[in-house]
């Protein structure tokens, strides 16, 4: 449906030096250019579309219907609302990554509201909306519930501000939802009253994901809607949910792909354990599965059925599992690509993952209790070496461990040199290599040198500014860095800045890194989405300097209590082309 | 060395009320409930460290490390931040390490009086066992350059907080049975789990008004595991008869601990019972014997062991 005649003068870009409609030098008229570009998906695509000619800006704008803005404040609802008339997916991200782990004061902004506000006006035919690290209101999912009769898909990926009362009225008013997925968002205040509120004829639902949600759950009303909605092919329940009451939602849903089990404890009757084993069993397309909380031995076996066709396999919150019983799950997963686990499972689980999956590309190991630090469990550099020697496909690893050696890094991506994402996380920050008490520098250099391919770095251990020297002159494809606790000077940020050519995410804290390290930047910020620097040497005058220099940039300087007025304790860089933040609060200073 | 004298500390026969608290109500509120079980002086209950066999002024007798029971004091490795704000509280790998050590290496090492009234605050007890201090610290040294302030650094590791919360699952005031709307009820169920047993139980503290009560009930629904009623459980390893176990529970080959609001594991009976329920997240049974020789390890380590 088509919202509104096509206008091609009113383009922003049609100042001055104007075509008018018709353009002698195109070889395509531009119905037929349109249709071409209706088939293209990839935002990035289109993007370098957009530069290549005016009526191919045109053209590619009016046939633009999904919408992705990875900064919410690189840009403004005016501005995007002028250039796409036809939208139908949003997808926005907010707030810096280190918000996720409580870096960032509360109501430092990325609300949605104002998005919304537009997209009512502008975008009446939103079908699907997809956010990560925002901040929506019960007013904002109101609005949303109200505003879009196509409504289809909502997504929220580690987001606040909301509680089950808009929940509720998206379930509600919402005809047509495909999706409602709260994935990580993890709220106090969202209970699980809201899944009681589809309407009894309600029946479209595929997917669904309550897993983060912290309460409890109508079971009666959730297996109604589950039996109802015969298309259902995602089903993410939370740890309030029982393995029978689990089987009883099995029943009405063989057809799922992707399971997300609740507690995976319960004493059963040997005709419980049956049933949930045939149900089980019948789940012949499951291709995800995950939840599986407080897994023990005893009922990891019902899950035999269900593995064969398993890609991947999120035990990451699994904390009761052990190696013994992990390696036996293993040896019923032939097909897994894609691993996530706690480190209870130690040195001898992934031991077992080396043998067992030849086929494996990611591995994350999560440390089930990340602060005791004056104990050594866990996993360490054996557990890495062994799925490095039996995954030769490996290429997305995060790992937590308590210690490393720089020789292991070596071997490791020697048997593994197709890394595109390498996170490693040595816990006690600025620890050497264990045996020969080095710093870790030879480690990621040996990562860079090797795997040319390597988009994303996380590094850790005690680090010179040697590792940014490898870094700055090798990856040259590297896209986020991700650096804490490390570096000797200034010259270390300089490297990275001076290097890295294809660079769009810098997030640094606690480095010795000032004024001549930013600096260093001010060409690079631009062409990057973004740079957070937090408790480094870099003072209100340096970020001062930058923001006069790039009018294009934001550079904004988060206040906190104590510390002293000339420092600037947590900076955050980005272009934007909508000038300084008009809701930023009072402790957010824009320079 | 005389044999150290066994205390019951799970409390099977009498409460275990706490004095190391310096706030005045616990310590009432320990004296009452003493008072309501009709049982001994409090002098007789007070758990105290010491070398076996040693005794403190003014206290009738005490516990030694006996068989099995680890009784540490929240000295290393917890940060002093948290120390002063949780008082007097012990954590359990605290317990393991100390029991370790006292028990291997002390030299007429310090008798840590921690049961007296009023309290010592753990920075006073800290001073009073340097050596221990030292070796731990050179244990933790290698493997630890950390800035010198053990308080935790904010977003490290950068771990999300769902995944923090994983080890502490349940809030005790959750309803059991799904299906209500979650808020008000009038259960506390936590989980409590054997080390050997294939599954975890639940159980509603609110149904228990003492340690004595608990402690029985925990040997009932605990005893089929280690009489090899189910497939993994310690009478796959030792066969173990019925008046054995009870020697065990009793006899402290066991430690009974639990794991608190702030995710700390501490031994059960140190606090007054409604102290003890309100923070009680969850229960663990864990065999002694583990406990004492895994120094310095934890929980985890434990549970891997079977």
């Amino acid at each position: 449906m088509d919202p509104e005649p096509k206008k091609p003068e009113d383009s922003p870009s049609n100042s001055g030096n104007s075509h008018g409609p018709v353009h002698p030098q195109s070889p395509f008229p531009d119905e037929a250019l349109e249709k071409v570009l209706s088939f293209v998906d990839s935002h990035k695509d289109r993007s370098s579309i957009s530069l290549v000619r005016k009526d191919w800006y045109n053209a590619e704008r009016w046939t633009r219907s999904k919408l992705f803005i990875g900064n919410c404040y690189a840009v403004s609802p005016e501005i995007v609302a002028k250039r796409f008339r036809r939208i139908k997916s949003v997808t926005l991200k907010g707030k810096p990554r280190f918000s996720d782990f409580n870096m960032l004061p509360l109501d430092w902004g990325a609300d949605v509201y104002p998005w919304l506000v537009m997209f009512a006006k502008v975008y009446p035919f939103l079908e699907e909306l997809r956010l990560k690290r925002m901040t929506i209101t019960d007013e904002g999912l109101e609005l949303l519930a109200k505003s879009f009769p196509c409504f289809k898909a909502l997504s929220l990926s580690s987001c606040d501000g909301f509680t089950e009362n808009g929940l509720k009225a998206i379930a509600s008013h919402c005809r047509n939802l495909t999706e409602v997925n709260i994935q990580d968002s993890i709220t106090e205040d969202v209970g699980g009253g809201w899944l009681s509120c589809f309407p009894e004829n309600f029946s479209s639902l595929e997917i669904l994901n309550f897993s983060s949600l912290n309460g409890d759950v109508n079971f009666d009303d959730l297996e109604r809607l589950v039996s109802r909605c015969k298309l259902l092919r995602v089903l993410k329940v939370n740890e309030s949910i029982t393995l029978d009451e689990l089987q009883r939602l099995l029943v009405h849903a063989p057809r799922l792909t992707e399971l997300g089990t609740g507690s995976f404890l319960q004493e059963l009757t040997p005709r419980q354990y049956e049933e949930i084993e045939t149900a089980f069993c019948n789940c012949r397309n499951l291709q995800v599965l995950s939840g599986l909380w407080e897994a023990t031995s005893v009922y990891l076996p019902l899950l035999y059925g269900a593995c064969a066709s398993l890609t991947f396999l999120n035990l990451s919150v699994a904390t009761t599992l052990q190696s013994g019983e992990f390696a036996k799950f293993l040896a019923h997963c032939p097909n897994l690509r894609c691993l996530w686990v706690s480190d209870t499972v130690e040195d001898k689980g992934l031991e077992a993952v080396g043998l067992s999956c030849p086929l494996l590309e990611e591995l994350r190991v999560y440390p089930a209790d990340p602060y005791d630090r004056d104990h050594l469990d866990g996993v360490t550099e054996l557990g890495f070496l062994a799925v490095s020697r039996g995954c030769p496909k490996l290429h997305y690893v995060l790992y937590f461990c308590r210690r490393m050696t720089n020789a292991a890094v070596v071997t490791i991506v020697q048997n593994c040199p197709n890394f595109t994402h390498f996170r490693l996380c040595i816990m006690t920050p600025s620890q050497p290599d264990y045996l020969t008490n080095e710093p870790m520098d030879e480690a990621f250099g040996a990562v860079v040198k090797t795997c040319p391919k390597i988009k994303r770095l996380s590094v850790s251990g005690l680090l010179t500014d040697r590792t940014f020297e490898y870094i700055g002159k090798y990856a040259k494809d590297l896209e986020t860095l991700s650096v804490a606790f490390a570096g000797s000077s200034d010259w270390g940020m300089q490297c990275i800045m001076e290097g890295c050519p294809k660079l769009r995410k810098l997030e640094i804290r606690d480095c010795p890194f000032g004024d001549a390290a930013l600096l260093s930047g001010r060409e690079k910020y631009e062409m990057m989405r973004s740079l957070w620097m937090s408790a480094c040497s870099v003072t209100m005058k340096g970020c001062r300097l930058l923001a006069r220099e790039s009018p294009r940039l934001n550079v904004e300087v988060i206040r906190e209590e104590g510390g002293n007025e000339a420092q600037a304790l947590k900076v955050y860089v980005y272009r934007s082309v909508a000038g300084p933040r008009q809701d930023a609060p009072p402790f957010v200073l824009t320079l | 060395m005389s044999m150290p004298q066994e205390h019951d500390y799970i409390g099977l026969s009498e409460p275990l009320p706490s004095e190391k608290s310096s706030d005045k109500t616990t310590a009432a509120a320990a004296a009452s409930n003493v008072e309501r079980n009709g049982v001994f002086s409090l002098k007789e209950t007070e758990l105290r460290l010491g070398l076996p066999g040693s005794e403190a002024p003014e206290r009738k007798g005490g516990v030694g490390i006996g068989i099995g029971i680890g009784i540490g004091v929240s000295l290393f490795g917890k940060d002093e931040s948290k120390c002063v704000k949780s008082g007097a509280k012990r954590g359990f790998s605290d317990a393991i390490n100390g029991a370790g050590k006292w028990g291997l290496s002390i030299n007429g090492g310090s008798e840590v009086d921690l049961g007296q009234k009023g309290g010592v605050n753990v920075s006073a007890v800290k001073r009073e066992i340097p050596p221990l201090e030292e070796r731990k610290n050179e244990a933790a040294a290698a493997a630890n350059t950390a800035p010198a302030s053990k308080a935790q650094v904010v977003g490290w590791p950068p771990i999300r907080s769902f995944r923090k919360n994983t080890l502490a699952t349940n809030t005790p005031k959750k309803d059991d049975v799904g299906g209500n709307s979650g808020t008000g009820t009038s259960c506390l169920y936590v989980k409590v789990s054997m080390d050997g047993a294939p599954y975890l139980r639940k159980i509603d503290l609110k149904t228990y008004c003492s340690y004595t009560e608990i402690s029985s009930a925990l040997e009932k629904m605990f005893s089929c595991f280690t009489i090899g009623q189910c497939g993994q459980g310690l009478a796959a390893k030792e066969n173990i008869s019925e008046s054995h176990l009870m020697d065990l529970l009793h006899g402290s080959e066991y430690v009974l601990t639990y794991e608190d609001k702030d995710g700390d594991w501490m031994l059960v009976g140190d606090v007054p019972w409604e102290m003890f329920t309100d923070s009680c997240r969850r229960l663990r049974i864990m065999k002694g014997s583990d406990a004492i020789g895994l120094a310095p390890r934890t929980m985890q380590k434990c549970k891997s062991q079977n």
